[in-house]
């Protein structure tokens, strides 16, 4: 694409973006879950896809950041001890309480995930291979069942968010312009961060980390950065999330690992992991085929997920981004760096 | 091997820790009683361990799936008994049917990634260990279950201290398997070749030995073990669907600790995770006790680094 087509198409898509919870009233919820899908892809794939990290782990941060928010809101306005599970005592926020409330909490639970990300990088990101991805795998199964042990935060049964006041206008429109402006943040500091050096650092990592290391690069230093802003958004999105969902169990919302942590890897390689654009269109289609077809399967859905991360990975591994750079090079723009990797991978 | 952990109203962690780890020393029969029953649930992990050992040693595939052949081999015993087969025929079942089921996800799956990055074999696993566990969930309900044995306890120490027979049988059991399978590589020509394999996969094929055939094997050879276990699991303790993965994990840290193909240590290393298993569940209250499991295959996963970093010259 040219570059004033380019503009054309990212500018339609931010127009129709804005419009979309006006043009379908009914979905707006739906389509705010739309946008933190495409997050929890873009986050993954630069540890995933772009590093060659397999992390099964990067939902530990989303939970931090619901943890952090819920708990700087209810810490602002509330006495801890008259804070009960129950709603009840909770709708006397204010809408600017509301606001104010939220938004700290997003930014603390970002800096506190971004903070943990960093200590744990310490100690993790040296792993390689099998060893990162089994940890990362224990790390958000600890993170879930600690969670739920911990008196402060609710333990297993969880917390309530506040209520949303019904002052500032519709739920579902409020954190979708919310999780929207999210999800652009990280596509637009994600690109700049792959067409920086940092891109071609961590892409070098990927290919060859010893050879990499070989050259020079402090391999541990760009590993660290790439998982620290993999979980500053995770983070901030975590704060968002809590509110919208309104209930914050640590299993099966917070540290989710078996729903969000599985989707983030299956969008990431289902639209083709290591593209910019993969991550996007892997969370449209998995996020809007599971809203409109999942009912149908009658609770087989997650027999389902299991099967489609079998069939992608063995049978589909380009993902629909390889797919369309295979048929169409010349509209995809198969660039250098991608063709001499894939060739690469063809000898291996 | 306790449901997954809920909260209890009123307990904190650290009181209750701190009260239980006083409690050792003041009765210290209680040390003993974890002690026991750790030791014998230790075996059972040296199995399920030698089972991921041998796959990551042969094919060099982490099989993340292996706790879910556990719970599928706790299943089928499970299964068999409410057909009305004595339950001594569980075990053996359980091994043949996970055999098969294990012959089928190779030649469907596995046989497909084994050449290729790590990445993609981990992810296949791992997509595999979800579809068996949601399909478990799916037909076996999520309930916790377990099968009675119908053996009694024996009680030792003036009655403090109680031994339950199945768990002895269990231990024996799995140890005596363990052996039956070392025996099995050591001698047998097929073993000769799944070793030969491990060594050097492309000798081994110019030497004539079918490899494709020794992998789907062994990996079928793995579940099956995995099945065994299971049926043991069901009947000393429980299973539920979505218990799998703590057995890899189990199993994973055991293989860290212990290497590759070393049986003595992995059963050292199986014995002394269950000990301390029961231990920290002990101290730390039930809810803690998956916690532990997990966080401790951090710790040792960082220590582990920490070690081979020191050995390494990089960049500081």
């Amino acid at each position: 694409m040219t570059r004033n087509r380019k503009y054309v198409f990212y500018g339609l898509i931010f127009v129709l973006a804005l419009a979309a919870p006006f043009l379908a009233p009914d979905y707006q919820t739906q389509l705010a879950f739309l946008w933190l899908m495409i997050l929890f892809a873009l986050t993954w794939d630069i540890m995933g896809g772009q590093m060659g990290y397999n992390s099964f782990g990067n939902v530990v941060f989303f939970g931090i950041g619901m943890y952090t928010t819920a708990v700087t809101q209810r810490n602002l306005y509330f006495e801890v001890e008259q804070y009960v599970s129950v709603s009840g005592l909770v709708d006397a926020v204010t809408p600017s309480q509301y606001v104010t409330g939220m938004f700290l909490g997003m930014g603390a639970g970002a800096i506190l995930a971004v903070f943990i990300a960093f200590i744990l990088g310490i100690g993790i990101l040296g792993l390689r291979g099998h060893y990162f991805a089994i940890c990362t795998l224990g790390l958000t199964i600890a993170a879930g069942e600690t969670a739920g042990g911990i008196d402060y935060i609710g333990g297993g049964s969880g917390m309530v968010a506040p209520v949303f006041p019904l002052a500032l206008g519709e739920k579902g429109i409020f954190f979708y312009y919310v999780l929207m402006t999210l999800a652009v943040m990280t596509f637009v500091v994600f690109q700049r961060l792959y067409s920086s050096q940092f891109g071609l650092a961590i892409n070098a990592i990927r290919d060859d980390e010893d050879k990499a290391e070989a050259m020079g690069l402090h391999t541990t230093r760009y590993k660290a950065v790439a998982w620290c802003a993999s979980a500053f958004f995770l983070g901030a999105a975590g704060g968002a999330t809590g509110n919208l969902v309104g209930f914050i169990d640590p299993l099966d919302v917070a540290f989710a690992g078996s729903t969000f942590g599985v989707w983030m890897v299956l969008m990431a390689i289902l639209g083709g992991k290591g593209t910019m654009w993969g991550p996007v269109i892997g969370a449209a289609v998995f996020h809007i085929t599971q809203e409109l077809f999942w009912t149908y399967l009658f609770g087989w859905q997650r027999v389902a997920l299991g099967a489609l991360i079998v069939i992608i990975v063995v049978f589909f591994p380009k993902g629909i981004m390889g797919f369309l750079h295979h048929h169409w090079p010349q509209l995809f723009g198969q660039t250098v760096d991608e063709a001499s990797s894939s060739e690469r991978e063809g000898k291996a | 091997m306790k449901v997954p952990p809920r909260f209890v109203p009123g307990r904190g962690p650290f009181p209750t820790m701190i009260d239980n780890f006083l409690i050792l020393f003041d009765a210290p029969v209680f040390a003993v009683q974890l002690l026991i029953d750790g030791l014998l649930v230790g075996a059972l992990f040296a199995l399920v361990a030698y089972g991921m050992a041998l796959v990551w040693g042969v094919m060099n595939i982490i099989n993340i799936a292996q706790g879910e052949f556990v719970i599928m081999g706790g299943y089928v015993a499970l299964t068999v008994a409410n057909v009305g087969i004595p339950i001594v025929f569980g075990l053996p079942l359980a091994f043949i049917v996970l055999f098969f089921a294990g012959w089928l996800v190779f030649r469907i799956v596995i046989c497909r990634v084994v050449d290729q990055d790590l990445f993609t074999s981990i992810l296949a696993t791992f997509g595999i260990s979800i579809l068996l566990q949601q399909l478990m969930n799916q037909i076996f309900t999520a309930d916790v279950r377990t099968l009675e044995s119908g053996l009694g306890m024996w009680f030792v120490l003036d009655n403090m201290v109680t031994i339950s027979q199945i768990k002895v049988v269990t231990f024996v059991v799995a140890l005596a398997f363990g052996a039956a399978i070392i025996m099995f590589m050591k001698t047998s020509r097929l073993g000769q070749s799944i070793r030969a394999t491990a060594q050097n996969a492309r000798a081994a094929r110019i030497m004539g030995i079918n490899t494709d055939r020794v992998y789907a094997f062994t990996y079928a050879l793995n579940a099956a073990i995995c099945g065994a276990a299971g049926a043991l699991v069901v009947m000393t303790w429980l299973v539920h669907p979505f218990g799998g993965l703590a057995y890899t994990v189990r199993s994973f840290m055991i293989v860290v600790i212990a290497g590759l193909g070393n049986f003595p240590a992995v059963v050292a290393a199986g014995i002394g995770l269950g000990a301390l298993e029961n231990y920290a569940g002990f101290m730390l209250g039930t809810e803690f006790q998956m916690a532990f499991i997990f966080g401790l295959l951090v710790a040792i996963l960082v220590w582990r680094n920490f070690r081979l970093k020191k050995q390494r010259m990089v960049l500081k």
